[in-house]
């Protein structure tokens, strides 16, 4: 017998649905990657109903105990002072030279206890961090202690709604415990998709139980499982960022171009109250010496590909264009329009022809002069093998953001 | 009297550096003939079918920092070359304890994570750190060192450059690197590792053939030195060539042949022979002179200064030097011909954990254990055990259904505090044997055949001072500037047209033929004036 690649808890649930017969590896767990043959049906289900996806390969930290809060305002980059319990917080953290490690979501279950998810490894890095600064907590791994279901769409509320009445008063990135089928779980009101949504945090010994809860009432709601790609499609839509695409950890770098700052990543968001809080985290002073002497060497951004020239790049060679369920992770260049061909500008990390927006969409990286919405580019294609460059304008992100990702559920 | 035979140029020692050496000589049009003492090329990488249908690999075993240009350069591929990569690393421990690293980065985290999370994740960091600092040193372990004490205006420029090179690497690179050089592998391991079975996989490769313990300062740098190598670009990994190592260096004989070199076999070397300063050829021991414009050896630098040559011809700086040329051999080969895979507890009928390095050594405090039995005169009464069974890679080296396990053995010291190796011979077998058992039960029965190779066996048959594996240790004070010493350190000698290309000269031992490629380099150089 040789080694067989882990499983999620949701496994025994999920392995029979997935009628592509294929499947991938996230952090060593198997995951589908669809679960159809279809991946606009359950792109749509995103967007017009309700989707399940299991996140359960994503690593898992708790901070608890007295010093939890303390580590927490050193290690992460935005305030977590400002999330208070029953909060959740998207947010980042960087090496010392302000170059990002990673990115999560944390959650501020109960007062002084944080749950954290990662893509890689910090375990490790978190105790370091504490030891450094001769603090105490408990900073545990909890990554195989639990599962993850994000439960997404329009309806995701209606079907968790039959479970539970806990999760109609959250807005937008709360959290509170709760118990689905008699099983205590702690639902968030986030996700990755730019929809209204639900992750669902749930013992890995009650998986099964509370899929099967979910499942039973999710049928009126055509909640279908949805895998890793349709995701991807979605989190492009809605402008957020996957590491290993669009940005890489620092601390596996080779060279500092493949880094970027949270600036360069657009999310210089995170800290404009830093002027008011004199917390010491990793990376501070670099970051206040970039915001200070603008020393940011690109920044992260959305274009919109001209449909006239993306479609005629196609048609004047006699080809369709493509439009159909393209997602791509691949670098793209991106050039300078004006007088000097080829002018090399940036790059575009991912790719997607959006059905929902009707335009190719790309997330890229450019020069500061040239990041402002609506400044025109050129991308470049290979079209019929050969290089070709096609319009794309500079667009705020997210480019699809609907009022109902941060509605009123409840009748408060 | 017939008159003597003549070439351009007659390479002493057919190892695998002879055999590229020739090979570059020969492609750049000269009259080449390489001399072999053995009936077999290949010095220490030599395959030998000791009972029918099995390949042993009697002395070295895998292949990692052989540099690739050498395969384009001498057409390799086209002579035969087949470099298999090892899927993976088995390390047992005790009670059923192990760790087994694959190809797969994930897998390998939740492996070391079943001992500690935090190593999992320390062990990527680590892994990064020393590909960024092997980068970092590969151009110059692939470039003729300068000569510290020439004073020549190109060597103070190639100096000027590296320090300018060392001062433009990034912090944390220059960091790391500085680490290898002033501290034990132990010390650095302490710091990312808390497992010890974690930690005693790494430290392997800081004492692999080298007189030092995990715990002693010379051992980080013999870490470093063996993640120089790759396979297909990924950093420390390591392959075994179809038909062993011995598969290889015949790759490289009909290289030389088809560049048009000549190789002779059973003719060993008596004595350089030179004249106003000058080499003019060599004597072989059955009395026979062969005349050459150029004489290249391959041998180790005690070999190739204070044997081949008259040793008051030479500069007494260097003599002395090359005197105190640390060998102190500590390393011997016990190889096994089997009837079939051994088992271990808990993993019983699993093939797959085979396919690469078995390495036992469970603990650091093992190795160092193992190191004081060495430092008392005496071999390791449990010894650091680096087997494969290449056979389950390639079916070629044994028949069908039964295996060749090949198992570098340490520490076994050259100089025996009581005693001697053709007495202790049978006993270093045994201890060996016994030690394979405490991991693998069972394994005593599997065996058909026992091939043993102490230091004393590997000076004497293929001419290893003090059967050093690599031809002189691999400490600081024994590289680059100082290999085998200061202002010798370009594969030049004193005496003119006498050159060194063997493991002895930058950048130094182990399968990767650098030093033969580059002697190369600089005899053709000069020959250009």
């Amino acid at each position: 017998m040789a080694q067989t690649p882990r499983t999620t808890p949701f496994h025994a649930r999920v392995a029979p649905l997935n009628q592509t017969g294929v499947w991938k590896h996230w952090s060593g767990y198997l995951v589908a990657p669809q679960y159809h043959f279809s991946l606009s049906y359950e792109y749509y289900a995103i967007r017009n109903a309700a989707a399940l996806l299991d996140t359960s390969p994503l690593f898992k930290y708790r901070f608890s105990g007295p010093g939890a809060g303390a580590i927490l305002r050193r290690i992460l980059a935005r305030d977590i002072g400002a999330c208070r319990p029953g909060r959740a917080q998207y947010t980042c953290w960087c090496d010392a030279r302000g170059f990002i490690l990673q990115d999560g979501v944390i959650l501020h279950v109960r007062p002084g206890e944080y749950w954290l998810t990662a893509a890689e490894p910090s375990l490790r890095y978190f105790r370091n961090v504490a030891r450094d600064m001769g603090t105490e907590a408990d900073i545990v791994d909890i990554s195989g202690d639990y599962g993850i279901l994000a439960l997404q769409g329009p309806h995701s509320h209606d079907v968790i709604a039959q479970l539970t009445d806990d999760a109609t008063p959250l807005r937008f990135f709360d959290v509170c415990e709760t118990s689905i089928d008699g099983c205590d779980v702690v639902v968030s009101r986030t996700g990755y998709t730019g929809d209204l949504g639900y992750e669902i945090w749930i013992r890995s010994e009650d998986a099964e139980t509370v899929w099967d809860a979910l499942a039973a009432v999710g049928g009126d709601y055509n909640l279908t499982p949805m895998g890793t790609t349709p995701l991807k499609m979605a989190r492009m839509e809605a402008g957020l960022l996957l590491m290993g695409v669009d940005f890489q950890m620092s601390r596996f770098a080779w060279v500092d171009e493949e880094r970027d700052t949270p600036l360069e990543l657009g999310w210089s968001w995170m800290f404009r109250k830093l002027d008011d809080d004199d917390r010491d985290f990793v990376g501070r002073v670099a970051i206040e010496r970039e915001v200070e002497r603008k020393t940011s060497r690109w920044k992260t951004v959305g274009l919109a590909l001209d449909w006239d020239e993306y479609e005629n790049a196609y048609s004047e060679v006699g080809l369709l264009p493509p439009r159909h369920e393209i997602y791509r992770e691949t670098t793209m260049s991106v050039y300078r329009r004006g007088e000097i061909e080829w002018d090399y500008a940036g790059y575009a990390t991912s790719f997607t022809t959006s059905s929902l927006l009707r335009k190719p969409l790309a997330l890229a990286k450019l020069p500061l002069d040239l990041a402002e919405p609506g400044s025109e580019v050129d991308l470049e294609l290979s079209v019929l093998h050969r290089p070709t460059t096609v319009l794309a304008r500079v667009e705020p992100l997210p480019f699809f953001d609907p009022p109902r990702k941060t509605a009123s559920m409840g009748t408060v | 009297m017939r008159a003597n035979e003549r070439y351009d140029a007659v390479v002493v020692g057919g190892g695998h550096n002879g055999l590229v050496n020739a090979a570059y000589l020969a492609k750049a049009g000269l009259k080449t003939l390489v001399l072999e003492q053995r009936h077999v090329v290949g010095g220490a990488a030599v395959t030998e079918e000791l009972v029918p249908g099995f390949r042993f690999t009697t002395f070295s075993y895998a292949l990692s920092l052989l540099r690739p240009e050498i395969v384009q350069e001498l057409d390799l591929v086209r002579h035969g070359l087949m470099v298999l990569p090892m899927a993976n690393t088995f390390q047992p421990g005790y009670d059923q304890e192990y760790l087994f690293l694959g190809a797969d980065a994930h897998t390998n985290y939740h492996e070391i994570a079943r001992h500690s999370v935090e190593d999992a994740e320390a062990s990527r960091e680590l892994s990064h750190g020393v590909a960024r600092v092997a980068r970092a040193l590969k151009p110059w372990m692939d470039r003729i060192p300068p000569n510290p004490v020439s004073g020549a205006p190109r060597d103070q420029e190639t100096i000027e450059e590296l320090r300018a090179y060392m001062k433009g690497l990034d912090q944390d690179v220059r960091e790391l690197l500085q680490r290898f050089v002033d501290c034990s592998a132990a010390e650095i391991l302490d710091e990312y590792f808390e497992h010890d079975l974690v930690k005693a996989l790494y430290a392997s490769s800081g004492i692999i053939g080298s007189r030092c313990g995990p715990r002693s300062k010379e051992s980080g740098l013999v870490w470093l030195f063996h993640k120089m190598g790759d396979y297909d670009g990924i950093p420390g990994a390591w392959g075994f060539h179809k038909n062993g190592n011995g598969g290889f260096t015949q790759v490289l004989a009909r290289a030389v042949e088809a560049l048009g070199g000549a190789i002779r076999t059973e003719a060993p070397v008596e004595s350089l022979r030179y004249d106003g300063g000058r080499a003019v050829g060599v004597t072989l021991a059955d009395g026979s002179r062969i005349d050459a414009d150029l004489v290249v050896s391959a041998l180790d630098p005690r070999q190739t200064f204070l044997r081949l040559v008259e040793p008051g011809d030479l500069p007494a700086d260097l003599v002395r030097h090359i005197e105190g040329f640390k060998f102190q051999g500590t390393a011997a080969k016990v190889n096994f011909a089997l009837s079939g895979l051994p088992q271990f507890p808990g993993l019983e009928g699993r093939e797959d954990i085979y396919r690469g390095f078995i390495n036992i050594g469970p603990s650091i405090a093992y190795l160092e254990e193992a190191f004081a039995d060495c430092l008392a005169g005496r071999f390791s009464r449990r010894p650091f055990v680096d087997t494969c069974i290449q056979s389950t890679l390639d079916p070629e080296m044994a028949p069908p259904g039964k295996h060749i396990m090949s198992c570098f053995v340490m520490y076994a010291p050259y100089h025996l505090a009581d005693g001697d190796w053709d007495r202790e011979r049978e006993n270093l077998g045994d201890t060996v044997q016994e030690t394979i058992e405490e991991f693998f039960p069972g394994f005593g029965d599997l065996i058909l055949h026992r091939e043993i190779v102490t230091p004393l066996d590997i000076e004497r048959t293929i001419g290893l001072s003090e059967g050093n594996i690599f031809a002189g240790e691999l400490f600081e004070s024994q590289l680059f500037f100082n290999r085998p010493a200061p202002g010798w350190n370009q594969y030049r000698t004193p005496i003119e047209g006498y050159y060194q290309c063997g493991s002895g000269t930058h950048p130094g031992g182990c399968v990767s033929g650098g030093p033969g490629r580059l002697a190369a380099r600089q005899i053709l150089r000069d020959r250009r004036g």
